[in-house]
């Protein structure tokens, strides 16, 4: 049944990705109240695949990957998270989420924490680790998103850019085995939106699994292996980013393609 | 020119000239006062007007503080004072009344060779609220401020020690109770157990192991009644049980009244609203007269103990509501980004959400406290001898008939002091945790 949506989904040569399932997403339906916002998606992720999922606003993109960590609940259909299933289990859900990274358009950092305290406390409270090797590992992803240097600073102090970057360290702290990105770059100025675009394409290129909500395309053809378009609640067409940029299948995704790439 | 050029060059200055100093009308404060007094002809009048205004009233007020008594034995005295220091009929206060009743106005009706118990429960009370207020102080002391509340009524209540002892045993029993239950029972479970035991322990236990006890090991203070508790005292024993149960109540009420659960928010939204709807008198009347049709007859609940109860609850109620506005101001994000990070709801409120929401509402927290404390003066109608009830009852003796302004002006400072300390508190706190804007 998840094959048919595997096969349309051809593998991008560019960059290897193992036959390991991260997420398996079956039928899945969600409503609010009677508005049905996600219709029977059927999604499987491989471990070190890179997806970008776009499409018009109120097309359900941002609440698919919601449901992949429970911040929204989905009401039919199943979700496998990591060879765990996604249920009201609270233990199960506290699981997968710190094994899912997540990073918001508003960043939502801690303000009234520092940089450092931001990234070190899910580790120290959620796995446990000793703070003096929580501090160093914080470092260590702080160095690689380039701000060290503001790690004693508050998120107040900092720039869009810089607290987004700041965002992707805390969430790689917890080591995560899948990143989701909700519009990560939407609410930043444009010249601050190549710096956080730069961390995640080098986060790529070490091969963390990805799901990415964006309406970057130069970043879609450079990084992803998959393309998901997404209309009214379905997932409408899937495929490698050369395909699906210059061949669109659907008239939708041409018309959505036209007016993104348009001007 | 001159000056300019003393050891330079022409076209390139050096030597600076110093600077001049600027017009005597725009510095300092003659510049004050010409910008907010008299900057234009309708603040020169209005100025004019409250300066004559302030004259006036100190004129009337100061004569009657600077000339006042401070040592007589009851009014008649004062005035023969008066009469025979500045004439007459002059304005004078008589603050004899508060020397001569001092003990009386803080301590109430406290035995006087025990005066020293709450002095010192007053000094430890200092040391102990210091490491909650102040981050600077080493961590070590929140230690004693967890086992002040004990030795806090021991001291102010006395009787044998080993009351608040085996109450703080029952503490031990519900942690060990919960260790030893959560690996083979479960969390709820564990839970469960941690609250009955203790509580258990603290009704039927407590009471006869403390007698028997007493008897092996007779160690203890003298035992004084709640009856004999007044003044001053009074009112800040109350003020500050009240304030220090209220928080934490309040923050559960208030994380109560936003949980899914149905129970759990039902039963917190009513009683919010069923205590807050209620005037506190009324309440503290409930707990004065009615509560004893309803206890078993022949138990003898300390009026003292049922007040702080009642406060407690009244002010929790508002508490909640106030916390719960700093909770509603939150951006859904920070509860998300928790959530994100796989934290469970108690730490993600712990750490996240409750240290934002509770700086967001200190102002109506303190807002609060204030209106707590200043509430402790109601219990006069219960027949408690707060401040008010004392000054009522001095004013009645025969020595202190007719005296008014001098009682009151005195219960109001220490009221001030107190209001005023809270407030200024605030302020550096929220001062304290200012981290930039979000």
């Amino acid at each position: 049944m998840t094959d048919a949506a595997i096969d349309t989904a051809p593998r991008s040569p560019r960059l290897s990705v193992s036959d390991e399932v991260a997420i398996s997403i079956q039928r899945m339906n969600k409503w609010y109240g009677a508005f049905h916002v996600l219709r029977d998606i059927d999604l499987t992720v491989y471990q070190g695949e890179r997806i970008v999922i776009c499409g018009p606003s109120g097309s359900g993109k941002s609440t698919l990957i919601r449901c992949i960590n429970r911040l929204e609940e989905h009401q039919k259909g199943k979700i496998i998270v990591d060879g765990t299933e996604l249920s009201s289990d609270l233990k199960n859900i506290d699981r997968i989420r710190s094994e899912v990274g997540m990073v918001f358009q508003h960043f939502n950092l801690f303000p009234h924490l520092t940089i450092l305290e931001n990234c070190t406390l899910a580790p120290i409270w959620v796995r446990k680790t000793p703070r003096r090797e929580a501090e160093a590992d914080a470092m260590h992803y702080l160095e690689k998103v380039k701000i060290p240097e503001q790690a004693h600073k508050y998120p107040g102090q900092l720039s869009g850019g810089q607290q987004q970057r700041v965002a992707i360290a805390r969430a790689l702290c917890m080591r995560p085995k899948i990143m989701l990105f909700d519009e990560p770059t939407s609410a930043l100025d444009p010249e601050m939106i190549k710096e956080v675009l730069d961390t995640m394409i080098e986060l790529a290129q070490e091969g963390m699994t990805m799901l990415v909500v964006t309406h970057e395309m130069g970043f879609a053809r450079q990084v992803a292996n998959r393309v998901i378009f997404m209309d009214q609640g379905q997932i409408v067409e899937q495929n490698e980013p050369e395909e699906f940029f210059n061949n669109p299948r659907s008239d939708r995704t041409k018309l959505f393609l036209s007016q993104i790439l348009g001007h | 020119m001159s000056d300019t050029h003393a050891q330079t060059v022409a076209f390139v200055r050096e030597s600076m000239v110093p600077p001049a100093d600027p017009p005597l009308g725009e510095t300092g404060i003659f510049k004050w006062v010409r910008e907010n007094l008299f900057s234009s002809w309708l603040n020169v009048l209005l100025s004019v007007l409250s300066i004559a205004f302030v004259v006036w009233a100190l004129a009337h007020l100061l004569p009657w503080f600077l000339q006042s008594v401070w040592d007589a034995g009851s009014l008649t005295e004062c005035r023969e004072i008066r009469d025979a220091r500045y004439g007459e009929g002059a304005a004078s206060a008589c603050f004899a009344v508060i020397t001569e009743r001092w003990n009386q106005l803080l301590f109430g009706f406290y035995p006087p060779e025990h005066y020293w118990r709450p002095v010192l429960a007053f000094v430890l009370f200092l040391v102990a609220v210091s490491p909650v207020l102040f981050q600077g102080l080493p961590r070590r002391l929140l230690a004693f401020t967890a086992i002040y509340p004990f030795i806090g009524y021991w001291l102010l209540w006395g009787g044998t020690i080993w009351g608040p002892l085996l109450v703080i045993a029952g503490f031990v029993i519900g942690w060990g109770a919960f260790r030893l239950a959560e690996p083979r029972l479960g969390t709820l479970a564990a839970a469960i157990a941690a609250i009955l035991l203790p509580l258990a322990w603290w009704f039927f236990a407590v009471g006869p192991i403390a007698g028997d006890l007493a008897q092996i090991a007779p160690i203890g203070l003298v035992r004084i009644g709640s009856g004999d508790f007044g003044g001053f005292m009074l009112a800040f024993i109350i003020g500050v049980a009240g304030i220090a149960l209220s928080f934490p109540l309040g923050i559960l009420l208030a994380l109560g009244r936003q949980s899914h659960l149905f129970i759990i928010n039902k039963s917190c939204v009513g009683f919010i609203e069923i205590i807050r709807g209620v005037p506190l008198i009324v309440w503290l009347f409930t707990a004065s007269l009615l509560l004893n049709y309803f206890l078993p007859p022949g138990t003898n609940f300390d009026l003292m103990l049922r007040v702080i109860i009642m406060v407690t609850l009244f002010a929790a109620a508002y508490m909640a509501e106030v916390i719960r506005g700093g909770l509603a101001a939150l951006p859904r994000g920070q509860y998300e980004a928790a959530d994100a990070l796989g934290l469970d709801y108690w730490k993600a409120m712990r750490l996240i959400i409750l240290p934002q929401a509770l700086k967001i509402s200190i102002p109506g927290i303190v807002n609060t406290f204030i209106g707590l404390f200043k509430d402790t003066t109601l219990v006069v109608f219960i027949g408690l001898l707060d401040p008010i009830g004392l000054s009522n009852a001095i004013r009645a003796s025969t020595e202190w008939n007719g005296i008014y302004w001098e009682l009151f002006v005195f219960i109001g400072l220490l009221f001030w002091i107190c209001c005023f300390s809270m407030s200024r508190y605030s302020m550096y706190l929220e001062r304290k945790l200012e981290t930039g804007h979000r």
